[in-house]
């Protein structure tokens, strides 16, 4: 079962991990991305996580689903953070298993790159001389464009 | 007759506009991109915003040239960085 979450509540890890495994998994892993201390030579205190909770929810859905397919089981749970976090505080959690290693590693990597891709999270460094900045961030793949105008439609004549 | 959207602005867009949220009748035909021109076109603050903004339709990303209708939730989304 895929499990998607968006909270402000601090992320439970073992409850993220129990939400995985089943008697046919050999390999278990839980990723957890921690706040750091420092970003590009500057001292951090902590940050702050905005979020579009609503979109985020779904999106983090949508990756589990995409990566479960390659992992070969529905045993992913993942879950991020938002709201004022501190140095060391978890701001998201990966929990995936599948029979073994080689696709559980693939499936913990693919959330997360997917997740710094195109999940609507932003986030505010507070750095040690008291000055706040959003850390640069990246244009998910595919948003700002004009598309549907350039998609081929199929026509009645093709179909015959 | 006119399009009432509710368009939502996050993180940095927010801070630079003061707003998180604002309702705007469009005429109706309008595309994502009347949209931006339209808010563009209200002058500072607004023009911060980039000429071809992320956004998302009702939660999902989209393109610019998306048609609007009545009720739409559309989200300024600036570049992303979770994790």
């Amino acid at each position: 079962m895929i499990f998607a979450e968006v909270s402000s509540d601090p992320i439970d890890t073992a409850a993220l991990l129990a939400k995985v495994g089943s008697d046919e998994d050999g390999a278990a892993l839980l990723f957890i991305g921690v706040v750091r201390d420092h970003a590009e030579g500057r001292k951090v205190t902590g940050m702050r996580y905005d979020v579009y909770a609503e979109m985020a929810t779904e999106v983090l859905r949508e990756i589990a689903l995409e990566a479960s397919i390659p992992l070969g089981t529905d045993r992913i749970a993942v879950a991020h953070r938002f709201g004022e976090l501190k140095i060391g505080d978890i701001s998201v959690g990966i929990a995936v298993s599948s029979p073994h290693r080689a696709e559980a590693y693939e499936a913990s990597r693919f959330v997360i790159e997917e997740i710094k891709k195109r999940l609507p999270v932003w986030k505010k460094e507070h750095y040690v001389d008291g000055v706040s900045e959003w850390v640069e961030g990246t244009i998910p793949p595919g948003a700002g464009l004009e598309g549907s105008t350039h998609v081929v439609p199929l026509t009645d004549e093709g179909l015959a | 007759m006119s399009v009432p959207v509710r368009t939502l602005f996050f993180a940095a867009y927010r801070d630079r506009l003061g707003v998180s949220e604002l309702s705007i009748d469009l005429p109706s035909g309008s595309t994502v991109a009347d949209l931006v021109n339209e808010l563009r076109g209200r002058g500072a603050p607004f023009d911060m915003l980039p000429e071809k903004p992320a956004v998302a339709i009702n939660q999902i990303y989209s393109f610019l040239d998306e048609p609007l209708t009545a009720g739409d939730e559309v989200a300024f989304i600036p570049p992303v960085a979770g994790g």
